[in-house]
């Protein structure tokens, strides 16, 4: 994949060690980020309050989207079928450089000049604003999160709450710097200068792309779900709507909506359903008086194949993006979503992004994680993240001849005198001679241990051998005890 | 190699030798907790919808269109967007011809792009109708069709939506059972759980996103 093409709008700061450190160094951002998550933690337990319910619910999510994923290539060609039977034309794009240059040639063919978005974090992944801008083309987000976000040339740093790094205050000066509007912290009245702005910009756009939550092999439908009501528009007034997604987000059959979509929606705000479940199936029908008069879907792999090749890397396609995994995470809580540098953050980015873009770019996300195991007991879909997490750190050390190679950048981490200590380390505590020979020395010539030993002594004070081993007191222990007997 | 083919070929080669995985749909974890008995579906429904802002108001089939006119008066709404051609809005029409003095009735009888700008900036309010609700999750379901277009519960800001309370339903497994969704879905469906909403600031909850800012329910207890 190439996106040299694509500037984005932060230049992503330094390592991600770096901005961690810096990250939690912000008092505000952390009280930002404390607070919310919080709160979105306690409103996801008190919607679960049957752990009974909740338990099956989750299993079988799980096992909707496993089902799905072991007939995948089947169902996106029903998919495929059935939409194109509705009048919905579906693209398809191996990477985002295609799946921009799909979107493009259809903006270009109704010369097109404003497009509005609804929420999709797949257009995140393709950079299409930039993309888009860079062409003359105008592409607003109308998701307040979102909005607030681009019209401060920021990225999303939550996937359901783009803007949770901000306060009121900071959005409030924000919308009077970039908008012009009275200085105000009134959250009512920041909702409705947005709702004015954008208002104008659902009624002139030419195109409206959205995302998808979930796309029904069974009856070709593309189900998204919203609260403000900016999907809705973005999908029903301009005269063309594109969605774009990941191959990962089809399922079977209409009725495995149910249970997902209460998992989704209780997982990621605590909430029985959001206020609009949108299902559209095709485009406007003759005699129909609104409704686009184009439906576009483009498909998106960009890296979701390779996690699907292996079997354990796949179960990270099962994730249907409720941000619950972030919510609990006690590293993402305190550095915030912007620290990962990229576009999914938290427990599911760090096992997602390496896919889509090579191991050796995000190196440290497979690491920083203190393997609590929040994000796995959340999800709703059980992804074991923190196995996969695990997994990746092993990828990420292999040999590059080590035979089985799983995903691209893998191994950016090995080192081979790591690879000879860990080798000479498992060969001294499988030899009993060997362990014998160097207990012996180490004891006896422990004023020679170093006392900087790298990372570990920047907050650790350095190990030293004791004077005797244990096997050697247990030894003289246990001749005592023969003497007494 | 076109991507698609590219995509499938890989995606083949990953499940060469597995079988798919079967089927354990499990009805009854998605219907038990969430089925009511005739008593309980109204207050289950009012419960959740009245805690996100919804109004609600029951009503009957012959009195509807007099609360109707109160509900805009009170409100001083000065035109009400109605779907002229169905029975709900040939009731309205009726009632109006006999109450001269009612807000000012508009139809929407006519592709969006001819009224665009009316529609957007001078309708403040709709009443469409429903094809029931959901108890489980405090929905409304809404169909649009092209008597009942789309915008029409979304761009004005008042929406009122008239409810049949024996069209109420458990949960949303047995709407799509009975209204047979599997076989074929409309253009469009919906389901509306309030007016619009966000709480991408600070996470205050804020009501009037981008879609209506209230969303009125007229329930017809006896229909």
């Amino acid at each position: 994949m190439s996106t040299s093409t694509i500037i984005p709008t932060v230049a992503v700061e330094e390592d991600f060690r770096t901005r961690a450190h810096n990250a939690l160094g912000d008092q505000q951002l952390r009280n930002n980020f404390r607070t919310a998550m919080d709160s979105l933690m306690t409103k996801r337990a008190a919607a679960f309050s049957d752990a009974h319910e909740r338990e099956h619910l989750r299993a079988l999510g799980n096992s909707i989207k496993a089902r799905a994923l072991s007939k995948l290539p089947d169902l996106l060609e029903q998919l495929e079928q059935n939409l194109t039977r509705n009048g919905v034309t579906v693209h398809w794009a191996e990477t985002v450089d295609e799946a921009n240059g799909i979107v493009l040639s259809i903006i270009r063919a109704h010369e097109a000049r404003q497009v509005i978005k609804g929420k999709s974090m797949v257009s995140e992944e393709m950079e299409m604003n930039h993309f888009l801008e860079a062409r003359d083309i105008e592409c607003l987000e109308s998701d307040m999160g979102e909005y607030i976000v681009q019209l401060d040339h920021e990225k999303p740093s939550h996937i359901i709450m783009p803007a949770i790094h901000k306060n009121a205050g900071q959005v409030a000066s924000l919308f009077h710097d970039k908008l012009g509007v009275e200085y105000t912290k009134d959250v009512d009245q920041l909702i409705q200068i947005g709702r004015r702005v954008l208002r104008q910009k659902f009624f002139e756009a030419d195109i409206g792309v959205s995302g998808v939550n979930f796309a029904v092999a069974e009856t070709g439908t593309l189900l998204l779900v919203e609260n403000e009501g900016n999907g809705r528009m973005t999908t029903t007034v301009p005269p063309v709507h594109i969605a774009v997604t990941g191959i990962e987000k089809v399922v079977e059959n209409l009725r495995d909506v149910v249970p997902l979509l209460s998992l989704l929606t209780r997982s990621a705000l605590g909430i029985p359903i959001t206020t609009y479940v949108n299902m559209i199936s095709g485009p406007r029908k003759e005699h129909e008086l609104d409704g686009p008069q184009e439906v576009h879907l483009v498909l998106l792999d960009n890296g979701r194949s390779q996690a699907f090749a292996d079997s354990e890397l796949r179960q990270t396609l099962n994730c249907i993006r409720c941000g619950a995994c972030m919510n609990h995470c006690p590293v993402y809580t305190r550095v915030g979503g912007h620290t990962y540098g990229e576009v999914y953050p938290g427990p599911i980015g760090k096992i997602i992004t390496p896919h889509m873009v090579g191991l050796a770019k995000v190196p440290d996300h497979p690491s920083a994680s203190s393997l609590c195991g929040a994000c796995g007991e959340v999800c709703p879909v059980k992804i074991p993240i923190p196995a996969i997490l695990r997994r990746l750190r092993e990828e990420n050390v292999k040999a590059p001849d080590a035979p089985n190679q799983v995903m691209r950048g893998q191994g950016s981490k090995y080192s081979r005198k790591e690879r000879f200590i860990w080798n000479a380390w498992a060969k001294l505590n499988s030899s009993p001679t060997l362990y014998r020979i160097f207990a012996f020395f180490a004891t006896r010539l422990r004023g020679l241990t170093p006392s900087n030993i790298g990372p570990w002594t920047q907050n650790h004070s350095a190990p030293k051998p004791a004077a005797r081993s244990l096997h050697d007191m247990a030894r003289e222990h246990l001749g005592k005890q023969g003497e007494r007997r | 190699m076109s991507a698609k083919q590219n995509i499938l070929g890989k995606l083949r080669k990953s499940l060469t030798g597995t079988t798919p995985i079967a089927d354990t749909f499990d009805v009854d974890l998605v219907t038990q907790p969430y089925t009511y008995s005739a008593e309980q579906r109204i207050p289950q429904l009012r419960k959740l919808m009245e805690a996100v802002h919804t109004e609600i108001h029951l009503s009957s089939g012959a009195e509807w269109p007099a609360l109707l006119a109160q509900l805009l008066r009170d409100r001083q709404l000065p035109s009400l967007l109605i779907a002229p051609t169905t029975p709900h809005g040939q009731r309205i029409t009726q009632h109006w011809a006999n109450n001269p003095e009612l807000p000012a009735l508009k139809s929407y009888d006519r592709p969006m792009e001819e009224w665009k700008t009316e529609l957007f900036n001078d309708t403040p309010a709709s009443l469409t109708g429903t094809l029931g609700a959901i108890a489980a999750t405090g929905s409304l379901i809404i169909w649009p069709t092209r008597e009942e277009p789309r915008l029409m519960s979304l761009v004005p800001p008042v929406h009122f939506a008239l409810l049949k309370a024996s069209e109420i339903r458990d949960n949303f497994y047995q709407v799509q059972q009975e209204f047979e969704w599997a076989q074929g879905m409309p253009t469009n469906a919906l389901l509306v759980s309030g007016p619009s909403k966000t709480a991408d600031i600070e996470q205050v909850l804020a009501y009037g996103a981008h879609g209506p800012k209230d969303l009125v329910v007229l329930i017809l207890e006896d229909q």
